[in-house]
Formats: C-alpha cells, sequence, structure tokens
C-alpha cells in the first residue's frame, strides 16, 4: 500500500467543502440568521421612530449591532455536531495541523453567514435611512468584523461545545470581545456619512481582523481539543 | 537544573501550609496601609480646588481600576502557567483571582458613579475608564460563567484559562478603543474623572492605598487559593493525614 | 509505508478520571505482527487506554514510544501513523457513503475514486455507496467507519469494541482485516467484550485489573 499523504491545503480545502456541501443540503437552517437580521432591524423604527432622518443618525450602529448578533446565532453549533459525531476527534487523530482545519470549517461559515450579512447590509441600511454613499465603507467595515466575529465565535464556539443553553454563554463570552469591531466598524460608517474620512477606522478594523486571523486558529485548537479530551 | 523548589512550590500540602504561614501578615499590612491611606486622604490631604471634597474617592477609585486590571492579568498569567505546564496549583490560583477581580471592578464601577452624582448630577457617564471597567466586569463575568457551566473540573480549568488568555490578548485592544471612542465626540467632555491637577500631597495617599489593596489582594488570594486547594484535594491522602 | 521497526511501547502509564485513579503503571510493547486484545471487565479502563495512546486523554505519568522514539512533542507525525476506529462512526448522515469516505479519510491519505470503490467492496457495502449515510443500518455504519479505517493507511490500528452492531458476517470481516493487516505487519491493539480473534496465533492478551 503506497498511500500518498494529503497535503495540509488540500485538506483544509476539504473540510471548506465538506461544510458548505452539508450546508446546501439544509439551506433553510443558512436562512435563518439572515431572516433575524432583517426582523431586528426592522425593530428599531418600530421602537423609536418612522423618521429616516432621525434614524439616520443611529443606522449605523443599528446595522451592526443586528450583523453580530445573527451572526451569533449561527455560531453556537458551529461545531456542536462534529463533535457529538466523533468527527472532530478524528481531525484531531488526522495528522493535520489541526488550527488549519478549524480555520477552514469558520470560512465555511463565514461564506454561510457573514457574507449575506454583509450583502444585505445595504438593503437593511436603507430601511433606516443610511444614504448611498456609505454602502461602501457599510460593506467593508461589515466583511471585516462578520470575519473577525467568525474567528472569535470560532473559538466560544469551540469552548462551550456540549455545555446546556451553550448560546447564551456564548454570546456572554463573545460580545466583549467583540466590542471594538462595534465601535470601530459603526464610527467607519457614521464619519463616511459626516464627510471625514473612515480611513483610520477601517485600518484597525483590518488590523484586528488579521490579528484574529493569525492567532484564532491556536486558539480554537487548544479549545477544540479541550472539548473533545474526556 | 534544579526546578525542585519550583516544584514543591506547586504542591498542594506544602502550597497549602506557606499560604496559611503568610495570609495574616499581607491581611494586618494591608489593614494598616488602607487605614493609613484613609487618613491621609480624608483629613490631611488637601481639597482639590476645582472639585472640592469630592473628588477624595479618587482615593478609592483609582486603586480599584488598577487592581481591577493587575488581577485579570495575573488570572490570566496564572491560568497559561496552568495551561502549558499542567500545573493544577497554577489552575486554582486563576480561580482564586477571578472573584476578586470581579469585585474590584465592581467597586471601581460603584465609586466612579458616586463620584458623579454630586460633581455632574448623573449616576452614569459613559467614560473611557468607566465603560473599559462595565467592559472588563463582562469579561470577569464571562470567565466565571464558563468554568461554572462544566461539570468536569479539569475541562472548566483549561476552557477558561483559553478565555482567559484570549481576553487578557483583548483587554488592551478594549481600552483603546473605548478611549477613541470618547475622544471622538466634540459634545461629550473630556474623561470627567481626569486626576485634579497633581500635587505631592495628593499622590502620596493614593501611593499607600494602592500597597495597601496589593496586600489586600495578596491576602484574599491566600485566603481563597487555600479554599480550592481544599476543594480540590479533598479526597487525598495528606489532607486526610492532616485533619 | 514500512513497517520496519513500527514497535509501540508504553511504559508505566497512570491516567486519572477527575478523582479516580484508572489506569496505574500500564506498561506493555506491541510489535510488528501482532494484535494486543485489552480485556477487562467494564469500566476498568479500556477506553481510557485507548484515548491516552491517541493522544485524547493525558496520562500523568509515563510515556508512549513509537518506532524507538518518544511520542511526546512528536504527535501529529504519530498520529497519522495511527488508525482509529473508536465507540463513535464519525459520519454525517446527510453525506453519501463516498462523500463520508472522501472528506474524512481524505484528510490523511489522497483517494481516487477506484481506491474508494475498492474500500467499499471490501467492506460489502459498494451498492450502497450513493446512499446518504443515514439511510444505512447501524451494522452498515459500522462497516463505512472501517472501510474508513482501511483507507488510513496507518501502521498502528486502534480499534475500541470494533464489533459492535456487528452481524456474524461483520465480525468476520473484523476479524479477516485484523489479520490481513497485521500479516502484512501492522499493529493492531483492540478492547472487546466478545470473542475476537481469541484463537489466532497473533493474539496477546492484556488483561487489565480494577
Amino acid at each position: 500500500m503506497t498511500a500518498v499523504r494529503t497535503p495540509t491545503l488540500a485538506a483544509a480545502k476539504l473540510v471548506f467543502q465538506r461544510d458548505l456541501t452539508l450546508a446546501w443540503r439544509r439551506w433553510d437552517e443558512v436562512a435563518q440568521p439572515l431572516i433575524f437580521y432583517v426582523v431586528v432591524t426592522t425593530m428599531f423604527p418600530l421602537a423609536t421612530t418612522p423618521d429616516l432622518s432621525a434614524l439616520r443618525v443611529i443606522g449605523g450602529g443599528v446595522v451592526w449591532v443586528a450583523a453580530l448578533l445573527a451572526s451569533l446565532l449561527a455560531l453556537e453549533a458551529l461545531f456542536r455536531a462534529d463533535v457529538e459525531d466523533g468527527t472532530t476527534e478524528q481531525w484531531v487523530l488526522s495528522g493535520q495541523p489541526l488550527g488549519y482545519l478549524l480555520l477552514a470549517k469558520v470560512a465555511a461559515h463565514w461564506v454561510l453567514t457573514g457574507l449575506p450579512l454583509v450583502i444585505m447590509s445595504p438593503i437593511v441600511g436603507t430601511g433606516l435611512g443610511l444614504p448611498t454613499s456609505v454602502w461602501g465603507v457599510l460593506m467593508l467595515s461589515l466583511l471585516l468584523g462578520t470575519g473577525t466575529l467568525s474567528i472569535l465565535g470560532g473559538i466560544g464556539a469551540a469552548l462551550t461545545v456540549g455545555v446546556r443553553r451553550g448560546s447564551v454563554l456564548l454570546s456572554l463570552l463573545v460580545l466583549p470581545l467583540a466590542m471594538p469591531l462595534l465601535i470601530f466598524g459603526s464610527r467607519a460608517v457614521a464619519m463616511q456619512m459626516d464627510g471625514d474620512s473612515p480611513v483610520g477606522a477601517l485600518q484597525l478594523l483590518a488590523a484586528i481582523f488579521f490579528m484574529a486571523l493569525s492567532l484564532g486558529p491556536i486558539a480554537m485548537s487548544a479549545a477544540i481539543r479541550i472539548s473533545v479530551e474526556n | 537544573m534544579s526546578w525542585t523548589w519550583f516544584h514543591k512550590l506547586a504542591s498542594p500540602p506544602h502550597a497549602y501550609r506557606i499560604l496559611g504561614t503568610i495570609a495574616p501578615w499581607f491581611g494586618w499590612a494591608s489593614l494598616g496601609l488602607m487605614l493609613l491611606a484613609t487618613w491621609w486622604g480624608l483629613v490631611k490631604a488637601p481639597a482639590d480646588y476645582q472639585q472640592g471634597d469630592g473628588f477624595r474617592i479618587l482615593y478609592v477609585h483609582a486603586p480599584s481600576a488598577w487592581m481591577s486590571m493587575f488581577t485579570y492579568v495575573v488570572m490570566a498569567v496564572a491560568a497559561g502557567v496552568g495551561l502549558i505546564w499542567r500545573i493544577k496549583l497554577a489552575h486554582a490560583a486563576a480561580a482564586a483571582c477571578a472573584p476578586i477581580g470581579a469585585s474590584f471592578t465592581f467597586l471601581a464601577l460603584a465609586t466612579g458613579s458616586i463620584w458623579g452624582k454630586p460633581m455632574w448630577g448623573t449616576w452614569w457617564v459613559w467614560d473611557a475608564r468607566l465603560t473599559s471597567e462595565l467592559l472588563l466586569l463582562f469579561l470577569y463575568l464571562g470567565y466565571m460563567a464558563l468554568r461554572a457551566s462544566f461539570d468536569d473540573p479539569q475541562r472548566a480549568d483549561r476552557a477558561s484559562a483559553v478565555l482567559a488568555l484570549v481576553g487578557v490578548i483583548n483587554v488592551p485592544i478594549i481600552h483603546f478603543s473605548v478611549k477613541w471612542w470618547t475622544t471622538l465626540h466634540q459634545a461629550a467632555s473630556v474623561t470627567k474623572f481626569d486626576k485634579p491637577s497633581i500635587q505631592l500631597a495628593m499622590l502620596i495617599p493614593l501611593f499607600i492605598m494602592i500597597a495597601g489593596f496589593q496586600l489586600y489582594f495578596g491576602w484574599a488570594v491566600s485566603r481563597r487559593l487555600r479554599g480550592e486547594i481544599l476543594r480540590r484535594e479533598r479526597n487525598a491522602t495528606w489532607l486526610k493525614d492532616a485533619a | 509505508m514500512t513497517f520496519d521497526g513500527a514497535v509501540f511501547e508504553a511504559r508505566e502509564i497512570n491516567a486519572w478520571r477527575g478523582d479516580r485513579h484508572i489506569l496505574r503503571d500500564v506498561s506493555f510493547s506491541v510489535r510488528p505482527g501482532e494484535f494486543l486484545k485489552v480485556t477487562g471487565p467494564n469500566g476498568v479502563g479500556k477506553t481510557t487506554l485507548l484515548r491516552v495512546i491517541c493522544g485524547l486523554l493525558p496520562a500523568e505519568t509515563g510515556e508512549l514510544w513509537w518506532r524507538g522514539k518518544s511520542v511526546r512533542g512528536r504527535r501529529d507525525e504519530f498520529n497519522f501513523e495511527l488508525g482509529h476506529l473508536g465507540h463513535l462512526n464519525s459520519l454525517k448522515g446527510d453525506l453519501t457513503a463516498r462523500e463520508n469516505l472522501k472528506f474524512l479519510a481524505g484528510l490523511r491519505t489522497t483517494l481516487t475514486a477506484e481506491t474508494i470503490d475498492a474500500t467499499l467492496d471490501r467492506v460489502g457495502i459498494l451498492s450502497r455507496g450513493d446512499l446518504p449515510a443515514r439511510s444505512l443500518s447501524a451494522g452498515q455504519k459500522r462497516r463505512l467507519a472501517l472501510a474508513r479505517l482501511l483507507l488510513a493507511d496507518a501502521a498502528l490500528w486502534i480499534l475500541d469494541e470494533p464489533v459492535t452492531n456487528l452481524d456474524t458476517a461483520g465480525i468476520q470481516l473484523v476479524e479477516d482485516l485484523i489479520v490481513e493487516h497485521v500479516q502484512q505487519g501492522g499493529l493492531a491493539i483492540a478492547a472487546a467484550h466478545q470473542r475476537l480473534l481469541d484463537d489466532a496465533p497473533c493474539l496477546r492478551r492484556l488483561e487489565l485489573e480494577p
């Protein structure tokens, strides 16, 4: 038997592909966070005022908060099925660096939840009075923000796998860590709207994203091993 | 290299004894310094010409805020040591620190709020330091909630250690982002809790109080850690022999 | 894959589960061509031992040696030569049998359609290849898990109750696969209650006591 060892990148691609395949067969689960996103952003005008010029002032912030909450909703179950059926154990035993496999999984998750939120954001933003001039900044900031949140949420989900009422705990753990994202992201949108340059805020968002990208897989690996070791 | 002294320290029976011996020293010294600082701050230090006597709560507010961050770092370092070198006592130390740190954070928030009311008429203001302390409180609560959610103590130790390490990397980022956030609005004033123009006479009671709080931390951690050791080692032979 | 020098040794393994000292100074070695059957009453630590070998549980003291070197610090390298079949089958119900193999066994070794088909045939479920795994019977799922193990191309097999849910033909299949594996020079360690190759010449026993 002369079997060829799978290169790590190919293994990561398989994980990515697998999760997309699985999601395709359960697309209704993928749609839920998106619907939640639209519902939550609808709540704000109903709770305050229909006046678009008033909504515009906090519009960027509302879109951001809704995006973070919707992303979190989808994250709780990220590792649950794989840990329960033993797949994660096999990943740990595969001889491949676990961090890459987990990052591939988080990437697939982002494509399925974060990316749709980003694409929908101009639409929900319009409902909150945001002008078209901020669409670019809104989408770019959410792109970086939801990406970072997927990684942070991945760490939280890995830590809380199997815990009763894990979704509430996950939110409690991840939201404080996500506050900087919220600050920089919504501020970037507001700056763009006021005519100031949002570049500084966007750069800070990007810096956080790249830091999460490099350190996140290490923390996720450690967290998954802890969940699987028992 | 001889690590025996280190291993001795990390062994529960030794640690239990050593902590029991040093705790009272920490306790009395801490009490002494805190009383001294209180008297000095309330009586001897001059009133601030801008804020009158109200600012004196700074002598509790600033040390609490400092200790809340100091404790988080100690907690994260202990958790990291426990995670990397698999030393159970380090995990116990991290667990002991958490409620102490959370209490300091809460004290900082409460004294900040008490300071604000007579000065500016509101019980809360979104000042950089208070907001940072609030987020730090959430981090502590999340850590304690995560610990409590596991039945398996090993998993509780190790999972919360990962969380503490992720948190400690985030703390500077959170601080910076909150500071950045408060400086953006021209309408909001600058940090309301600026220390009044610093005179040496004001700094001395501040440092004495910080020293007193540090010693209090030493006392509180020693006592809690002994309790943690008792709880974790309840089935061990050394404990049954000693009882 | 060379089996020369592929010796596995456990030295003085001690492991705790919570407060219970489950494994006490467990030591043994397995050589190429040998099948070690771990036996003992329920709860004695058979699964714990296998999980320690796989690195899924830490051993407080003791070491594992593979090919004459300690495993410590070389986990991923060792794991690549290790094939594990646990209690769970590690299958995704929504994926077909073929897809399950492609996406899991494929993480270790590059698979072709021919190899997958040949393996499915060997374990007797080729006709089920394109059915979703959730529609397979319990025995067929176990066979699919065996297929994954075969595709792992591992020198050391770690099997935890391999014949669960299998009928007589299935048990015979497992025995045949183990014999084929060790005859090629591979090693196998299994925890089992029932008869499993009890009369085979390659069998050695490790009885764990409480």
